[in-house]
């Protein structure tokens, strides 16, 4: 493929499958529903997954996505439908037969077995002979950075090095798919971010797809090259991470993926996909953008993220939007600060300031009487 | 609150000195006495109203001649050698049959978990005598087993079971069974089901992943099942006397008989002494696998 | 992914068939009218009707109980002790010995515990009868209980009984007020193990019986040893019947009393 052999850094702006209707995806889900009993975990879903992707499936727990990834690895069968994995049907493919390999949310490592060895169970059961066992598990040890600690058991070592080791022993068997639920779930914050990097590094190293399971929208953000985002067993957006974030599908998407304020109002057609947005009696209408084709007094949701919502003590007439309120409350988080300004209708907006100045300006505070402003391309228009 | 802590050490602390080392001491030294045609059977008794002189004849009497009585009456030897025989080959076949009821009632719905755990659990609770006479009815010439067997026309003539060594097997491995099944439970219910998965993902076949994860992964709780039944096995006394025959020889039988029958105390406290020393070695193996499991468990 | 197949389930049946067959077919052979016990000659309740006729075995149940009662009581009492001093008295001359005849009776086989007892009582010149198999009973027995209540408090949150000192109660309320309600499932059911295992104990009471004081166990034995009996099968059907409506009942209250903890905490979470 003509992408893998660019260079790695100009991935992000070069690498898109998904847009060459040339390129046969690794993965083809084809109508694909699992029911448990009269539970629907997944509602005839379908969805390509294109080679050396870092694909994420996104949503809370219990929308679908990690029984989505086990059919993947065949710990499920599809009810109805079909799943192509490199253009081959798996139904009936156990998983010791498939050519994935998965990563699990507790690392399942083998408990009476030292680190060097579960990297190495994978490779003995494939029937390699013992040197060449040897030498791929002293590369994944290499790869992991583990090499001291190859004849430990996993008891002996830290969380963080435990999921170093299940993602060695994931990868010892050079799947063609890598599967990873909830891979960095269970370590604290800051060896988390961290850990992102090591994984996109990794995969960019192997060359091989990830696929990822995520409940955390920052995590599936930084990894991802695209995010679907999943609801009661379907799919509500499959997109890049700045596609999900500056232009959800709707208020759900737009919710889960950070954080932002939604103003539902009655939408008027302004032309030119403008439309002005009847929020609140007597006050002045919102102007917002769209594509798509809305009637007169369609009722639609405004979606603003807050860092786009500038306030000010005196009405900035240069901005398309502009309402007043009052601060009600102000979380200082350090590098920036968010301000809930509640409008007359009740109605709490949020905006975001960076503190670019060491010394804070404390020229807002509680009660005071400010304006929220932004353009009218900053909020999304949404009909759901 | 010294007091109160002495208090609550001393008095079990006494009551087991009083009645579990001391009785024991007291085995120890009757298996160096002689016997003897009095009340009570055996001499020396220390008379503590010699004092010290009392004392040191009192020890100058007492010998090894009971234990090297053991040595050369090749019954002895015969009944500890078939006691180990019997113990260890019964806990093999409690093994074979524990290990699948144990690995099912793990792999069976968690709802029904707690059923399955009770049903094991209530023969325990159920009278060892009363489990034991069971089999007499079902094992005799004209019991229940035989009936049914007959009636099938399998067999044409009675089988001779009962008050033979197979009876004994049978009735270990029945009543003992729970004690295998409940430690090997323990551990596969605790083990993680994608391990498994992760075995499968790796390129197990699910029998392979049963061999290289589920086995070695209940191994303490194997280890510590077989223990249990073999340990109480080797001193075994109602088991072999009610379905064992003549020829059945087992340690705990044999004391029961020198000391009932033979009334020769010196001699079955000389056949306790070393049935302990027999045990000592399983009962420290048995501690040691129930010290590592504790840490493994942190 | 389902992993139970058919493997598992006739691994199940059969097991459970090994286990409670036997036990089934005494109880139904216990109602047969025949004296001849393998032979079926119709449905009679006439050997439970012997059964109560016979004075020896109600004379040997009550002594039965009597021993069971009495020991298990003791046996709780100093067992919980026992454990407590192992699990929270720290360090103190002895600890190893103590511990050590904590566990020792409970792999020692029978035939020694019995024997070593007979000896010291002889020894002391104790005449055998109920009081010799009181304590018999209640020193192997109180090894089994503070086992089971020692299992208890290693679980147990020490910070609870801190809060109650640091609230001002003196140790012994400490004890009284919070750590006896918390182990209390753990003492009930060690006084319950203790008991069925003094019932149940052959070996260790023919050795510490005295004529007067024959025990239920010893009476079967007796009789059991010249073959089967249909007063025994009658007998061994009410001690199965008792066994089962006591641990079924067990395992009920237990089990609401868990649904209704979980129901608690639910409701806690709605509000």
């Amino acid at each position: 493929m003509a992408q893998a052999t660019k260079p790695q850094r100009a991935k992000a702006e070069a690498f898109a499958p998904w847009q060459d209707a040339s390129t046969r995806p690794l993965i083809e889900f084809r109508g694909v529903t699992k029911r448990f009993g009269t539970f629907t975990a997944i509602d005839d879903i379908s969805l390509d997954i294109y080679a050396k992707e870092f694909f994420a499936l996104l949503g809370p727990s219990g929308c679908g996505k990690t029984t989505l990834m086990r059919m993947l690895g065949g710990f499920e069968t599809p009810t109805e439908g079909t799943i192509l994995l490199d253009g081959q049907d798996v139904a009936g493919v156990p998983p010791n037969r498939r050519a994935t390999n998965m990563m699990f949310q507790s690392y399942a490592l083998f408990p009476h077995l030292d680190i060097a060895e579960n990297i190495a169970f994978g490779l003995r059961r494939a029937k390699i002979p013992k040197d060449q066992i040897a030498a791929r598990v002293d590369e994944m040890l290499k790869l992991v950075q583990l090499t001291p600690y190859r004849s430990r058991k996993p008891h002996q070592v830290s969380g963080g090095q435990r999921q170093r080791v299940a993602l060695a022993r994931a990868l010892a068997r050079a799947p063609k798919l890598l599967l990873l639920d909830e891979p960095l779930g269970a370590l604290d914050k800051k060896l988390r971010q961290e850990t992102q990097f090591e994984l996109m590094d990794i995969q960019e190293k192997t060359g091989t797809t990830f696929v990822i399971v995520t409940h955390d929208q920052e995590e599936a953000m930084t990894v991802a090259s695209r995010v679907a985002v999943m609801d009661h067993g379907k799919l509500v957006q499959v997109a890049t991470p700045d596609a999900i974030y500056e232009t959800p599908n709707s208020t759900y998407v737009a919710d889960f993926i950070g954080d932002v304020n939604i103003i539902e109002g009655a939408a008027t057609p302004l032309g030119e996909g403008r439309y002005e947005i009847h929020w609140a009696e007597g006050a002045t209408p919102l102007i917002g953008t769209t594509d798509e084709a809305l009637a007169t007094g369609a009722k639609v949701y405004l979606a603003i993220r807050p860092e786009k919502v500038a306030i000010s003590t005196e009405n900035p007439e240069s901005r398309a939007n502009a309402v007043p309120g009052t601060v009600h409350d102000i979380a200082y988080l350090g590098n920036i600060s968010t301000y809930h300004v509640e409008l007359a209708n009740g109605a709490i907006v949020k905006a975001q300031t960076a503190n670019t100045h060491r010394i804070a300006r404390r020229d807002i505070t509680w009660d005071d009487p400010v304006w929220l402003s932004w353009t009218d391309t900053a909020g999304v228009v949404l009909t759901r | 609150m010294n007091a109160r802590r002495l208090i609550l050490i001393a008095v079990p602390y006494m009551w087991l000195l009083a009645l579990f080392l001391v009785p024991f001491l007291i085995v120890l030294k009757i298996s160096l006495s002689d016997t003897a045609l009095s009340i009570p059977p055996y001499t020396p008794t220390l008379d503590l109203s010699q004092g010290w002189e009392g004392l040191k004849a009192f020890w100058a009497e007492l010998d090894f001649e009971n234990f090297i009585f053991l040595t050369e009456d090749d019954l002895y030897w015969k009944a500890y050698l078939s006691s180990l025989k019997i113990a260890a080959l019964s806990t093999c076949i409690t093994l074979l049959v524990g290990y699948p009821i144990a690995y099912g009632m793990a792999r069976a719905d968690e709802s029904w978990r707690p059923t399955l755990l009770m049903l094991v659990i209530l023969p325990f609770w159920t009278s060892f005598l009363i489990r034991v006479y069971a089999w007499i009815g079902i094992l005799s010439g004209e019991g229940y087993l035989n009936q049914f067997l007959m009636s099938l026309g399998i067999i044409g003539e009675p089988l001779t079971i009962l008050n033979t060594n197979t009876a004994v097997y049978i009735g270990i491995v029945y009543t003992y069974l729970p004690f295998m099944i409940l430690p090997i439970y323990a551990t596969l219910e605790k083990m993680d089901d994608s391990l498994l998965e992760a075995a499968e993902d790796l390129g197990c076949s699910r029998i392979s992943a049963f061999w290289l994860v589920t086995v070695p992964l209940s191994k303490s709780g194997i280890i510590a099942g077989c223990f249990l039944v073999f340990i109480p096995t080797i001193g075994e006394f109602v088991i072999p006397s009610l379905l064992g025959g003549s020829q059945t020889l087992m340690i705990g039988k044999v004391l029961w008989e020198e000391f009932f029958s033979n009334r020769d105390w010196p001699v079955a406290s000389a056949v306790a002494v070393i049935l302990l020393l027999i045990l000592v070695i399983p009962i420290i193996l048995f501690q040691r696998n129930e010290q590592k499991q504790r840490e493994a468990e942190g | 992914m389902n992993r139970f197949s058919w493997f598992n389930a006739t691994s199940l049946t059969l097991g459970f068939a090994f286990l409670y067959l036997p036990m089934v077919i005494l109880v139904i052979y216990s109602f047969n009218e025949s004296k001849l016990v393998t032979v079926w000659a119709g449905f009679s309740t006439r050997w439970y009707g012997e059964l109560l006729q016979n004075d020896a075995f109600l004379d040997a149940a009550w002594v039965t109980l009597r021993v069971a009662v009495f020991s298990s009581t003791l046996a709780t009492v100093l067992g919980t002790m026992a454990a407590y001093v192992l699990v929270r008295a720290g360090r103190f001359p002895g600890r190893t010995l103590f511990s050590g005849m904590i566990y020792a009776p409970l792999v020692m086989p029978e035939v020694i515990t019995g024997l070593s007892l007979l000896l010291l009582f002889i020894g002391i010149g104790l005449d055998r009868g109920i009081l010799t198999i009181v304590l018999a009973h209640t020193t192997f027995s109180m090894c089994y209980v503070s086992v089971v209540v020692s299992s208890r408090l290693v679980s147990f949150d020490r910070s609870l009984e801190e809060a109650a000192l640091d609230l001002g109660a003196t140790p012994f309320d400490a004890f009284r007020l919070v750590t006896l309600p918390i182990i209390a499932p753990a003492v009930i059911s060690g006084w319950l193990l203790a008991f069925t295992l003094s019932l149940d104990d052959l070996v260790i009471a023919s050795f510490t019986s005295g004529p007067s004081s024959t025990t239920l166990p010893i009476k079967i034995f007796s009789a059991v040893r010249l073959g089967v009996s249909p007063e025994i099968n009658a007998l061994s059907t009410i001690l199965i019947g008792i066994v089962t409506i006591g641990v079924i009942t067990a395992s009920l209250v237990s089990k609401r009393a868990v649904i209704r903890r979980q129901r608690e905490e639910q409701a806690a979470f709605q509000t």
